[in-house]
């Protein structure tokens, strides 16, 4: 089943061709990290595939109407906005926009507590979002993707900015979904996380996807110089793939 | 937050009732109230009808409208510093009243009082948004303010000093603080039309100011269409602010104050605080102008005079607050 | 007919007649020979009573009939804005103004050596006799003066007889604001022969008269400005419903503020106009 189809995708800002020419698709069960470098238009990506930005090419979500999208994807932007001091439930509960009728449902009240429930918030709950630390903030945030109940959820660098126990935590999260048979498409610039993490790396970088498949083909010691410019040190090891960088290229 | 809707609609029939009886002319409660429900000729009814019946709904309508805009204003914008008498729209409202009535347009016209306060309020609106951005910083946002209704006030004055009548000159303060005194029922039949256009529209805008709570993002990739969010908004205040300012003046700070107390009674959810603050911005003002007539009787004293005395103090609160986020 | 002092009836049909061309009177030597006035009162005062020649320059209001009873008089005369610079370049010996005009502009041409004799307003009919004989004497045409005090005074003994059945009466300006009996106005009103509502309530000189307090007065009669072109929220409680119903069905009568606003002998035909307006009251009952 697919999930996210690009066809031949390009996007011009301000008569700059930031990427060209992008096909992919997402299945289900996959947790897709899109790597690449500062500026090499991962939130553009992101945003075209969503339809939020104008593009040339196709993609699958961007043809739907508005509310059948919002059905089909969950979309993190990047900034962890949380404009006024609501609790975490009512957080929680706008994942439910695109589902609910003018009053909620028991469907809607139980999806909403799976998400609390799935990310660990129960005692939570009655909390004020922009009063928990950054983290539990981030959590808050992802149980809200959740409770949108969708079969694909879009991610930009959820894990910017956390500390390691919840960068982990995050990407288990994610690999969960996946285990249970929806997909995540997630950049990052953590590749050692995206190394361990992600059954699929997508290599963005110099306008167009430089690669593209499982981690150990995607994080090459060429194309890591050639798209990062470091060396890195990688091993397969009882503790999972290990991906460290090393030093920067001249 | 039933509880909540029945003590604020409790508070506006009190404070509704309490205004249909205080006034210069003493008349007992129970006469006032004959005037108002019997029939008859005499002069309190005359007084219950003409003036003090207009006067309470005109209050009752047009703090709604402030409390309303105010909330829709700063759920879109995500800002609690956003206000339509703060930001210029009630200012560049008045200026198009101010133009309607002096060109002789509301002489012929009686529609086009009304109209042409809410072609002023929507340039103030669409000047706002254009300056202030999407996401309205606070900086922005106050400067934007700040420009919109110095050049707004400035032609305003401009257009009173160009009348031939002797009186206009003097009534800037008028159009800048806001009064309700003596006012008809022509005033309201004006107002009302558009005033419950901009109410339904704005009232229409909850759910997706909920969702921006998250972002414009989010909230877009959520199925709320931005764009017709956006137009909704604009014309709905422009309706409101303009109606209410064509007959009453720029009464500022209701749409600051309001939204603010609220806020934490609703759960700082946008959708609940909209008609939350239409019910606190009727009390508001119905208090304000009860206050104008029990402090200074005989004098016409403004009701913006109140409203920002209580409500630019709170301003300054609100910018110390949301200083950390200005760069 | 009464004829007052000056014999020069401008309408045949005015009891009230005072004459608004300048008498023809050989002026005293040490009189001040190029007077301008900045305030439209002494500018009527001054044309009434200065010599031809003496006055060099009144306002725009003195030219403008509906401020001023004057107009014609005034047409021909150079204007003023009442700015010490303008003033200053017309050259005058003396400059007549309000106890109200902008103290900045008579410190001003008081700094550069002119001389300048500041007027009360009148708040009386019988300031109306004290302004003429203060402008006499800074003119030096104490002569002129005198005769149009005495035909005020004999023109007012006549109009203001006792009255039996005296109507209730209010006036009602743009901002809602009313006369008592310490103000010009009210004197009018009561010389005319009515009851002024306002000094029934305590107002003396000039306040806001709530509209409610005058529907509850309900008096015979409302007199209300005239208004101006233009629009003005200030005139448009005139307009409104309560106002109008207060006058349904009654006489009513109108200020004209020519008549009105200045304490010259003209006041006695705003008088004149309120006696006949009481007469309709009368007729009318």
């Amino acid at each position: 089943m697919t999930l996210l189809s690009l066809r031949d995708l390009s996007v011009t800002l301000r008569d700059r061709p930031v990427f060209s020419g992008v096909t992919l698709e997402i299945g289900a069960g996959e947790l897709v990290g899109l790597i690449g470098p500062n500026g090499a238009g991962k939130t553009t990506l992101m945003r075209a595939a969503l339809g939020l930005l104008g593009h040339a090419g196709q993609s699958s979500l961007a043809t739907l109407d508005p509310r059948a999208r919002a059905r089909a994807v969950a979309w993190m932007p990047q900034a962890r906005e949380i404009a006024w001091p609501v609790t975490v439930e009512a957080l929680v509960t706008l994942g439910r926009t695109p589902h609910r009728a003018r009053r909620l449902t028991d469907a809607d009240h139980r999806a909403v507590t799976r998400a609390i429930d799935w990310m660990g918030l129960s005692d939570m709950r009655r909390r004020t979002a922009t009063r928990l630390s950054g983290g539990e903030q981030a959590r808050a945030l992802i149980a809200r993707a959740l409770a949108q109940d969708t079969p694909l959820v879009m991610a930009d660098e959820p894990i910017a900015g956390l500390d390691p126990a919840h960068q982990i935590a995050t990407m288990e999260t994610f690999a969960g979904l996946a285990r249970a048979g929806r997909s995540v498409l997630v950049s990052l610039h953590d590749l050692g996380l995206a190394a361990r993490h992600c059954s699929r790396l997508i290599l963005l970088g110099q306008g167009r996807v430089m690669a593209d498949g499982p981690p150990g083909e995607v994080l090459t010691p060429a194309l890591v110089a050639e798209v990062f410019g470091i060396t890195a040190y990688q091993a397969e090891t009882e503790h999972g793939r290990i991906f460290q960088p090393l030093e920067v290229l001249e | 937050m039933t509880r909540l809707m029945l003590l604020l609609s409790l508070a506006v029939a009190g404070l509704f009732t309490l205004s249909l009886l205080v006034g210069p002319a003493s008349i007992a409660p129970l006469d006032s109230l004959a005037g108002l429900l019997g029939g008859g000729e005499g002069p309190v009814a005359m007084v219950m009808r003409e003036i003090r019946l207009p006067r309470a709904l005109l209050a009752a309508m047009i703090g709604a409208s402030l409390g309303l805009s105010g909330a829709a204003m700063q759920g879109y914008l995500r800002n609690p510093l956003a206000e339509p008498g703060l930001i210029g729209v009630s200012g560049s409202a008045a200026l198009g009243a101010v133009i309607a009535i002096q060109s002789g347009l509301s002489a012929g016209f009686a529609l086009g009082l009304p109209l042409m306060a809410l072609a002023g309020a929507l340039g103030g609106v669409l000047l706002v948004l254009a300056l202030a951005g999407p996401r309205g910083g606070s900086i922005t946002l106050i400067l934007a303010g700040i420009a919109i209704s110095a050049m707004a006030g400035a032609l305003t004055q401009l257009v009173l000093n160009l009348s031939q009548n002797p009186f206009a000159v003097n009534e800037i303060v008028f159009w800048m603080m806001g009064s309700l005194a003596d006012r008809s029922m022509t005033h309201l039949w004006l107002a009302l039309p558009f005033t419950v256009i901009g109410w339904a529209l704005l009232a229409s805008l909850g759910r997706g100011l909920d969702a921006l709570t998250l972002g414009e993002d989010a909230a877009e990739a959520m199925g709320i269409r931005l764009s017709r969010l956006r137009l909704t908004l604009i014309f709905g205040t422009a309706c409101v602010v303009g109606a209410g300012t064509a007959v009453a003046g720029a009464i500022g700070f209701v749409g600051l104050v309001v939204p603010h107390l609220l806020r934490p009674w609703v759960g700082a959810q946008p959708s609940r605080l909209l008609w939350a603050s239409a019910l606190g911005g009727a009390a508001m003002l119905l208090a304000a102008d009860l206050a104008v007539r029990v402090i200074l009787p005989e004098r016409d004293l403004k009701l913006g005079v109140l409203t920002a005395l209580v409500g630019a103090p709170l301003f300054l609160h609100l910018i110390y607050k949301t200083r950390r986020e200005m760069p | 007919m009464l004829t007052g002092a000056a014999a020069l009836a401008d309408t045949p049909e005015r009891v009230v007649s005072v004459s608004d061309a300048p008498q023809r009177v050989v002026s005293v030597s040490d009189a001040p020979q190029r007077v301008v006035s900045v305030n439209l009162c002494t500018d009527q005062l001054a044309m009434l009573v200065a010599a031809p020649g003496q006055l060099v320059s009144v306002t725009p209001l003195a030219a403008n009939p509906r401020t001023s009873a004057m107009a014609d008089a005034a047409a021909g005369l150079p204007v003023n804005h009442a700015r010490a610079e303008e003033i200053y370049l017309l050259n005058p010996d003396l400059v007549l103004a309000g106890r109200f005009t902008d103290r900045a502009t008579i410190d001003m041409l008081r700094r550069l050596d002119i001389r300048v004799e500041e007027f009360s307003p009148a708040y009386a009919l019988s300031d109306v006799a004290a302004r003429l004989t203060q402008m006499g004497a800074v003119l030096g045409q104490q002569a002129r003066a005198a005769e149009l005090v005495d035909g005020f005074n004999a023109d007012l003994a006549m109009l203001a007889g006792p009255v039996g059945n005296r109507p209730q009466a209010a006036l009602y300006y743009a901002n809602g604001y009313t006369s008592g009996d310490a103000s010009l106005a009210g004197q009018i009103l009561s010389a005319a022969g009515f009851d002024n509502v306002a000094t029934g309530m305590g107002y003396g000189a000039i306040g806001a008269l709530p509209l409610e307090v005058l529907a509850m007065a309900a008096p015979d009669v409302v007199i209300t400005g005239n208004p101006y072109p233009g629009a003005s929220r200030a005139e448009a409680v005139m307009d409104h419903p309560v106002v109008h119903a207060l006058k349904r069905g009654r006489v009513s009568g109108t200020i004209t503020d020519r008549n009105w606003v200045c304490g010259t002998p003209f006041v006695l035909r705003a008088v004149e106009d309120l006696v006949a307006l009481r007469h309709a009251v009368e007729a009318g009952r």
